[in-house]
């Protein structure tokens, strides 16, 4: 996983973007169980506490959920995997948008430009 | 993991410090809760060094209190309280392994399978004799002594100055990774970057005054900046 952090965003923030991305990418798969809060902070070098939140933030959103006893887990619901995907994927698009709307290209541009680049890359 | 509890070890109620005509803190309110790490930022002089002694009973406030666990510092507070002071303290003329037993000796919590683990891991053999160690290795080994007692308190005073940047990443781990959850560790520092990301709390001192006091997330969302460029914006020279 990537655990390197920019200025000025809360580091739980970019801990749950971590475990996002992992989750999407399939690094962690759907019910793969979640290394203990202490372990996850060791690796990324950062405190107990923020990996705690960050955990309970996603638990908040339904990536992962806790089994009283045995651990965190990811969540197995395909849909919101589904989601998930669709939400970083689309942060990529609106970024890739952005920019190429600042070049001046205009929709219809941009999309036999992306074909062409798709087809020759 | 701790809760946010209300469990309030270092506890400071218009704490003032003088020497002589110099004033080194000056009237500081401050409350420090148990399973938090604060660090102590502010450039020199600001009284970092002074509040950490005070809190260790190596100096007397000149006015106001400061309780450490609900206890003025003294003998008792000295038992769960484990320091790490700005300077080189090790006897010269001991080994790593005489210095182990004596640490045992010494502090009933002093875990030497914790220190020996630490040890392992930055490759320092134990046959070592003190005085053959580089000044960086010698702080290493102050911090791992420092770090492998089961304190209620950890005051740390400037704990990684001289440690070459790869050391200091393993042993921030270590910090994280071998504190009691429900101590507090207090890091003074003014090498914010490198201890940022394990920080709950950060308080900066200026001129013997408390500046601000916040969780460092909170401070990085208010600010839109690192606490490391927030605090170079802040006592900007």
């Amino acid at each position: 996983m990537n655990w390197t952090f920019e200025g000025g965003i809360p580091i739980y923030l970019q801990l749950m973007d971590s475990f996002r991305q992992a989750i999407a990418s399939g690094e962690y798969q759907p019910g793969d169980k979640l290394p203990a809060v202490r372990e996850l902070a060791m690796e990324a070098g950062v405190n107990p506490n923020t990996m705690q939140r960050a955990l309970q933030e996603l638990e908040r959103e339904g990536l992962v959920y806790s089994q009283r006893t045995s651990g965190r887990f990811v969540t197995e619901d395909r849909e919101v995997l589904t989601q998930l995907r669709r939400t970083l994927s689309d942060r990529c698009f609106s970024a890739m948008y952005e920019k190429l709307t600042a070049l001046g290209m205009d929709e219809l541009e941009i999309r036999s430009e992306l074909d062409r680049w798709l087809k020759e890359r | 993991m701790s809760e946010y509890g209300t469990n309030v070890l270092l506890q400071c109620g218009g704490l003032s410090k003088r020497y002589g005509s110099t004033t080194a803190l000056d009237r500081i309110d401050l409350s420090l809760e148990g399973g938090r790490i604060v660090g102590l930022a502010g450039p020199n002089g600001s009284g970092k060094t002074t509040l950490i002694k005070l809190a260790q009973h190596l100096l007397t406030p000149s006015e106001g209190t400061i309780l450490v666990g609900g206890m003025e510092p003294g003998r008792q507070t000295r038992g769960m309280v484990s320091y790490l002071p700005d300077r080189d303290f090790l006897p010269q003329w001991m080994s790593l392994k005489d210095l182990m037993r004596f640490y045992e000796d010494f502090f009933p919590d002093f875990r030497p399978d914790k220190a020996e683990e630490m040890l392992a891991g930055l490759q320092i053999p134990d046959r070592t004799s003190i005085k053959k160690m580089s000044k960086g290795t010698r702080e290493k080994v102050q911090l791992i002594l420092t770090m492998s007692r089961d304190a209620l308190v950890y005051l740390l005073d400037e704990p990684i100055a001289g440690v070459d940047p790869a050391a200091r990443e393993y042993i921030l781990r270590t910090i994280v990774s071998n504190y009691n959850p429900e101590a507090l560790v207090l890091i003074s520092t003014h090498l914010i970057a490198d201890v940022e990301p394990v920080l709950d709390e950060v308080v900066f001192l200026r001129e013997g005054q408390v500046l601000l006091h916040e969780n460092t997330d909170t401070l990085r969302e208010k600010t839109g900046m690192s606490v490391d460029a927030y605090f170079r914006e802040v006592f900007k020279c």
